[in-house]
């Protein structure tokens, strides 16, 4: 009796260590204590805070709570749904009252899917040693580009209409990954500096476009025209969820992602390249090959998070249509371990935030930065897993926890 | 084993020359294509007889210095000319030390080109537009410079956007609270020498890739500065948070006076002037004085360093700190010198620039400060393609810059001019 609680004493104790050693807790961890410092962000920019600490410690203690808490649930509703709303909607049979209660939760989902596509692209640059940063630029090109074949090109099916329109977007944002990888391969341009600039680039490349080329005639401000009804990414739901079916495309690729990095010997030569460049030489892959692939791969994935947006979303290309989703995926891919699944969790984590956080400006007034914020500090943490150990008295891992193997600007 | 090392040796120090003569010739490759595009596609437009007017008074008028009219095709012609000399000599000979400042004149005389063709039969405000290329140089510069002395100890840093974005946001608050530009001016240089301690603190003590602790900080300083700037000053209440004020201009005395020369470089707020001299400064310390000397060491060969002495941990959080310092400045720059007030993500990528100009000049302040110069420059004509005579859209301007930077990065500069040890944590054995 006694040997067998040791026994269970002592498993549990493994279990503990063997935990408390896994990145998976420090994951956890990070994300539980980026959200507790929102909470304290918010707590000490609300001036109603102070007043109640004006009063009593704890009056204004529990004042701090109670704003913190109001957020997070306001967060909680605008990204999820209000569940009393749903339950009521249900329980009335109103179909539109149905949809519109669970419209937040579909909402959230149609904003993980740019992040998806994004955060694969700079997860696969990075499983080659490539920072891809040009995925903002990219996406310009590739909504550009999958714009035009929504228009432009006239009577086909929807069955053909659709993919090719992907695909244009695909092919836009691979050019965009291509210029920086040849140079990085053939000259050793740094990525990080040429994709910058490659962004620039894009930016006024599309500028020039929306006023000029592509803009549509019958508008006064530069726009393109809308895109033909072959073309749209259809609809699961009648309004006003707008959840189509480039969730389902971004879940495949991620899928074809993962099967290209760990189940073929091309993905195994990309992953060596960017683990150990001179081993990989030494076993005679082709790096420069392997680079360039990689980036226009990049390109390609980035490229169809903006042909995703325009034909899922907006049916049409305005100027400074992305809100940043280039830069985000940075965060996304490297908060996901560069992991195709991990991509698809942490984008859906960032998704549902940004979703609820517009709500949640318009529900309590605190602004949508927050999400950003979060999202600086829950990176550095994953990057910085010895911080998250030190708070928490972790034991050390056991295996080593570079998150990426980066090069300098050497290449 | 004597031989075979000397033969070692000898291999690799060919290979450097193989490298050294391909740079020379894609040089001087690049040299001759500025002289045969400007006859190609500039000389070949211009009609015999047309007059090229350049107006050398920023203000408009020509009463403090006349107008500066020439023929234009020969100017053309004579521009090809000199430039495809030069391209020859480079293929042949090799200007060595001074290539750098050959490509500094091959590159000041195509925008001459540029703007001889762009001008033809019309006029255009020479002094205005390179007035308004030194200002906008100023937050490029200052930027490189941060660049400069974070990446000569050893450390990336891509997060002088952050760091200038923070700075801005803080000098505007500050100043505006304590009624003090100076007091305004401190903060933000503290702002952003905090920022480059959270930089320092993440990639030397805790090891994270240098690139990816520049992301969080960006991330974080567009996220901070935009939440407690919507919160807070954007809103009517706390509107006296966002009152600053600006740096007046300052005219020095005789030099404003002299034309065209003096409008452009003389007559401004006190940041040009801080912008040359830093530049002096900077280049004086990393090159003449010890602690230059350590500094380049510990980006260069941080273990011999070490060896020698040299606190290798100590010396990078130091210039990551004075690094980030150079970029609170710079951030002040958006506030105090240039809008009078804090915006959102006012600086808009000035930054992420600035790093190209560091590397475009090479990882020298002069060199930067001819890129900022550079990159000015076609920030401040695109403002006015409209005013060409040629119909070359503003967005086409405005990308040559970039597109100048990808050309010289990969034709070039390419691998190896930035320290050597950089972006690799050092670890003490």
């Amino acid at each position: 009796m006694e040997k067998t609680t040791e026994n269970k004493k002592k498993s549990l104790s493994i279990f503990w260590d063997e935990f408390s050693r896994s990145n998976f807790l420090v994951i956890i961890l990070a994300i539980f204590t980026g959200i507790l410092l929102g909470g304290v962000l918010v707590a000490i920019t609300t001036n109603e805070v102070y007043a109640a600490f004006r009063e009593s410690i704890w009056s204004g203690l529990g004042a701090a709570l109670r704003t913190a808490w109001n957020t997070y649930v306001a967060l909680f509703t605008g990204s999820v749904g209000n569940p009393e709303r749903i339950g009521l909607a249900f329980a009335s049979g109103d179909q539109l009252a149905i949809r519109r209660a669970i419209n937040p939760f579909f909402e959230s989902l149609v904003q993980s899917t740019p992040y998806i596509f994004g955060g694969l692209a700079v997860a696969l640059g990075f499983r080659a040693g490539l920072f891809n940063i040009g995925v903002e630029g990219q996406i310009f090109i590739g909504a550009a580009t999958g714009v035009w074949a929504g228009y432009a090109i006239i009577g086909l099916p929807t069955i053909i209409h659709i993919p090719l329109a992907m695909l244009f977007g695909a092919l836009g944002g691979a050019l965009w990954g291509f210029i920086p990888g040849l140079l990085k391969a053939k000259t050793g341009a740094h990525e990080v500096i040429t994709t910058i600039m490659m962004n620039y680039i894009a930016f006024r490349l599309v500028d020039w476009l929306l006023k000029f080329p592509m803009k549509d005639p019958n508008e006064f401000t530069p726009k393109t025209p809308w895109i033909l009804e072959t073309a749209k990414l259809p609809r699961l739901f009648d309004t006003p969820i707008r959840f189509h079916i480039g969730f389902f495309i971004a879940i495949l690729m991620a899928v074809v992602v993962y099967y290209l990095l760990f189940k073929t010997t091309w993905g195994f030569e990309l992953r060596m390249v960017g683990s150990n460049p001179n081993a990989a030489r030494y076993a005679g892959v082709k790096i420069t090959k392997t680079t360039i692939l990689a980036m226009v791969l990049s390109g390609a994935l980035a490229g169809m998070a903006g042909a995703n947006e325009v034909l899922g979303v907006n049916y049409r290309l305005l100027p400074a249509f992305s809100s940043g989703y280039g830069f985000d995926s940075i965060a996304l891919a490297l908060l996901g371990k560069t992991h195709p699944l991990g991509v698809i969790l942490s984008s859906l984590l960032f998704g549902f935030l940004r979703n609820g956080a517009r709500s949640m400006q318009l529900a309590v007034g605190v602004p949508i930065d927050i999400v950003s914020i979060l999202q600086a500090v829950i990176l550095a943490f994953i990057a910085a897993p010895a911080i998250i150990r030190t708070i928490y008295r972790l034991r050390e891992s056991k295996h080593k926890e570079d998150l990426v193997s980066l090069r300098s600007w050497k290449g | 084993m004597t031989t075979t090392t000397d033969a070692q040796i000898g291999q690799k120090s060919q290979g450097i020359l193989k490298l050294e003569r391909r740079r020379r010739i894609t040089m001087g490759v690049l040299f001759l294509a500025a002289a045969v595009f400007i006859w190609l596609v500039f000389a070949t437009d211009v009609e015999p007889g047309v007059e090229t007017r350049f107006m050398m008074n920023p203000g408009g008028g020509s009463a403090e210095a006349a107008d500066w009219v020439f023929q234009s095709l020969p100017y053309l012609n004579m521009i090809a000319g000199i430039l495809g000399l030069l391209g020859a000599f480079q293929i042949i000979r090799g200007f060595g030390k001074y290539t750098y400042g050959v490509l500094a004149l091959v590159a000041i005389l195509f925008i001459f080109g540029f703007l001889t063709w762009a001008t033809a039969g019309g006029q255009t405000n020479l002094a205005g537009l390179l007035r308004v290329m030194v200002v906008r140089a100023v937050p490029l510069t200052l930027g490189a410079m941060s660049g400069i002395l974070c990446e000569r100890g050893g450390i990336i840093n891509i997060a002088i956007e952050g760091m200038m974005l923070t700075s801005a946001f803080v000098s505007t608050v500050f100043a505006s609270l304590f009624n003090s530009l100076i007091v305004g001016l401190l903060a933000g240089i503290i702002a952003g020498g905090l920022m480059g301690l959270i930089h320092a603190w993440l990639s030397i003590k805790y090891k994270i890739n240098q690139i990816i602790s520049g992301t969080v900080i960006n991330i974080f300083a567009t996220g901070i500065t935009s939440y407690l700037s919507s919160k807070y000053i954007q809103k009517v209440e706390f509107q006296y948070l966002n009152e600053p004020g600006m740096f007046p201009q300052i005219n020095v005395p005789v030099l404003s006076k002299i034309p065209f020369i003096g409008p452009i470089l003389f007559s401004h707020n006190m940041y040009v002037f801080a912008m040359f001299f830093f530049v002096i400064l900077l280049t004086f310390m990393l090159f003449k004085t010890r602690w230059g000397l350590r500094l380049r060491s510990v980006g260069e060969h941080p273990k011999a360093a070490d060896t020698l002495g040299i606190n290798v941990h100590r010396t990078q959080y130091m210039a990551v700190i004075l690094g980030g310092m150079m970029a609170g400045f710079g951030g002040t720059y958006f506030s105090l010198g240039s809008s009078g007030r804090f915006d959102e993500v006012m600086t808009a990528g000035r930054g992420f620039i600035g790093l190209a100009a560091m590397i475009f000049g090479n990882w020298h302040p002069v060199g930067s400060m001819g890129a900022g110069l550079l990159f000015g420059f076609f920030d401040s004509l695109s403002a006015k393609a409209s005013l060409l005579q040629v119909p070359l859209p503003s967005e086409f301007i405005g990308m040559a810059p970039y597109l100048a930077t990808i050309i010289v990065l990969a034709g070039v500069i390419g691998r190896g001019h930035a320290p050597a040890a950089e972006g690799e944590p050092y670890e003490k054995e």
